[in-house]
């Protein structure tokens, strides 16, 4: 692969960054998301672990690396060599939010602020379909983008001290779920009632970075009924083959 | 069986070596903040180097035993009684059932830790003991909660002399840091500022970030989500310079104008409000 445009630089002695431009492009996810796989499968004589965010790739070594520059190097080498040509499409998933004022605090806010109707709000946040870029802050929170610019919106300037779990959020230009209570600054406009994180399973999670997420508008009571499902162990979650 | 919690502290958790390989889930690293004297406590008893541990925080739990036990408290000073009667660091000796072991207070340093033969036996979640809420069920120990600990207290014979606690550099001033990934952007006067003034923990301190006091102007850009990992300095827009630590975030928002070595990490560990540091940068030419 052509790894001539990309930028390697060391950060501290136990770890390399690979860096993309800086922005948020669902193009430069799949070229990382490419490179991951690629690390991920070649032998390297040290133990890594590797995991990006929007626009750059971070590979944690165990030990301290002895010669950075000769790492980058092998590294550089193996990539070039590389010839993976599958590339992880994503899961497709559909997740109920509901935008009932119970849950969506700041949503009158954003409408007055951004000059929509609760309607237009919800019909707006649902109709994308998101990409899931990574994981981070905290366990299993998802950061999604692909938010429709008349909902972009910048954080609270006070962050909330407790956000309740299943909060659904918006910063920017990227929405997300908190997956569990949080102190967090996202303007709330809804609440997932799946469990997005657990740590007693084998597989806490079901997402990976470059999966598709759909919202769909779930009433009060659909909403409680998940939840129900969810504690009888009877809810499956929604995944599609392809959008329709 | 195992160890009963009497009292359990200022902020008492089990720690290991941590979780490598969850970062991509959004799951901190973690493990014991002071790496080094988890370790060295691990030796003293014969363990493995990252069995887990207790890592006890300025003001320790009151612990009973339920069985008889071997077992070693390693930190730079503190205040230890079993049974009333004073306990000196670094020294393994055997508890019997019912002892009581009370870790009053930490005089210097931070943290301190207590290694038992076969190490603690709580519940493994994604590859480690170590704490950490919602992958472990608390992020500490709990009042009236019983600790299990190994079956086999084997008193193995470890060679002590062999085991040497370098207490001196853990209390040093003197923070070895890299140069962090957004460290070029910041212009060089204040390059010049940061490293040469003298800096104090404040009161924001805790096993996910020490938050410093001293403020410095930022006019540095704001920036997408980054990898971040235990050790970082991140510059925060307000001006104010966060340090993380094993229980950090594995991605954030700010600049990122240092990184810890890992042994400045162990002695950050052991610093607590009010404690002054100077940032040292490494020559890497």
């Amino acid at each position: 692969m052509n790894i001539d445009k990309l930028q390697f630089t060391q950060f501290g002695n136990r770890a390399i960054l690979i860096l993309w431009e800086d922005k948020m492009d669902v193009n430069i996810l799949s070229e990382i998301l490419y490179v991951k796989k690629n690390i991920e499968e070649i032998k390297l004589k040290e133990i890594v672990e590797v995991n990006n965010t929007y626009n750059s790739l971070i590979i944690n070594y165990v030990f301290a690396i002895n010669n950075i520059y000769d790492e980058i190097s092998v590294l550089k080498d193996l990539l070039k060599k590389a010839n993976i040509d599958k590339i992880y499409e994503g899961s497709k998933y559909i997740l109920p939010v509901c935008y009932h004022e119970k849950f969506s605090l700041d949503l009158e806010e954003v409408c007055a602020q951004k000059k929509l109707e609760v309607e237009e709000f919800i019909s707006t946040h649902t109709t994308p379909i998101y990409t899931l870029y990574f994981m981070g802050f905290l366990p299993g929170f998802l950061y999604l983008g692909g938010l429709p610019k008349s909902l972009q919106i910048s954080r609270k300037k006070t962050p909330r001290l407790r956000v309740e779990k299943g909060s659904v959020g918006i910063g920017e230009k990227q929405t997300g779920i908190y997956p569990q209570i949080s102190a967090g600054g996202w303007q709330i406009i809804g609440n997932c009632p799946l469990t997005l994180f657990d740590a007693s399973l084998k597989k806490p999670t079901l997402f990976s970075a470059g999966d598709q997420i759909k919202f769909k508008a779930v009433s009060l009571e659909e909403h409680q009924d998940i939840l129900n499902k969810i504690e009888w162990g009877k809810y499956q979650f929604e995944k599609v083959k392809e959008w329709e | 069986m195992g160890v009963k919690v009497i009292e359990k502290g200022l902020l008492t958790s089990i720690q290991d070596k941590g979780r490598f390989g969850y970062a991509q889930l959004g799951v901190s690293q973690g493990g014991a903040m002071d790496r080094y004297s988890a370790k060295i406590a691990n030796l003293l008893v014969g363990n493995e180097a990252f069995k887990a541990v207790m890592e006890v925080t300025l003001l320790g739990p009151l612990l009973e035993f339920t069985k008889d036990a071997f077992i070693v408290l390693v930190g730079i000073e503190a205040n230890i009684r079993l049974n009333g009667n004073e306990i000196s660091l670094l020294k393994p000796f055997k508890v019997k059932k019912g002892d009581r072991l009370h870790i009053k207070q930490i005089t210097k340093g931070a943290r301190l830790y207590l290694a038992i033969f076969g190490g603690f036996q709580t519940e493994v979640r994604l590859e480690s003991r170590s704490q950490f809420y919602p992958v472990t069920k608390a992020s500490s120990i709990q009042k009236g909660e019983l600790i299990p600990i190994s079956e086999n207290e084997g008193l193995k014979l470890v060679d002590f002399a062999s085991v040497k606690y370098k207490n001196k550099e853990l209390t040093s001033s003197v923070i070895e840091v890299f140069k962090g990934p957004e460290w070029d952007q910041v212009p060089s006067v204040l390059q010049e500022q940061i490293l040469s003034t003298e800096l104090t923990i404040s009161k924001n301190n805790s096993r996910m970030a020490y938050q410093l006091q001293e403020q410095f102007p930022n006019t540095l850009a704001g920036m997408l989500s980054q990898p971040v990992l235990p050790g970082t300095v991140q510059f925060t827009p307000d001006g104010n310079l966060i340090i993380l630590m094993r229980d950090s975030q594995t991605t954030g928002g700010y600049p990122r104008i240092f990184q810890l070595t890992e042994d400045s990490i162990n002695v950050l560990a052991q610093k607590r409000q009010g404690d002054s540091l100077q940032l040292k940068l490494i020559d890497e030419d």
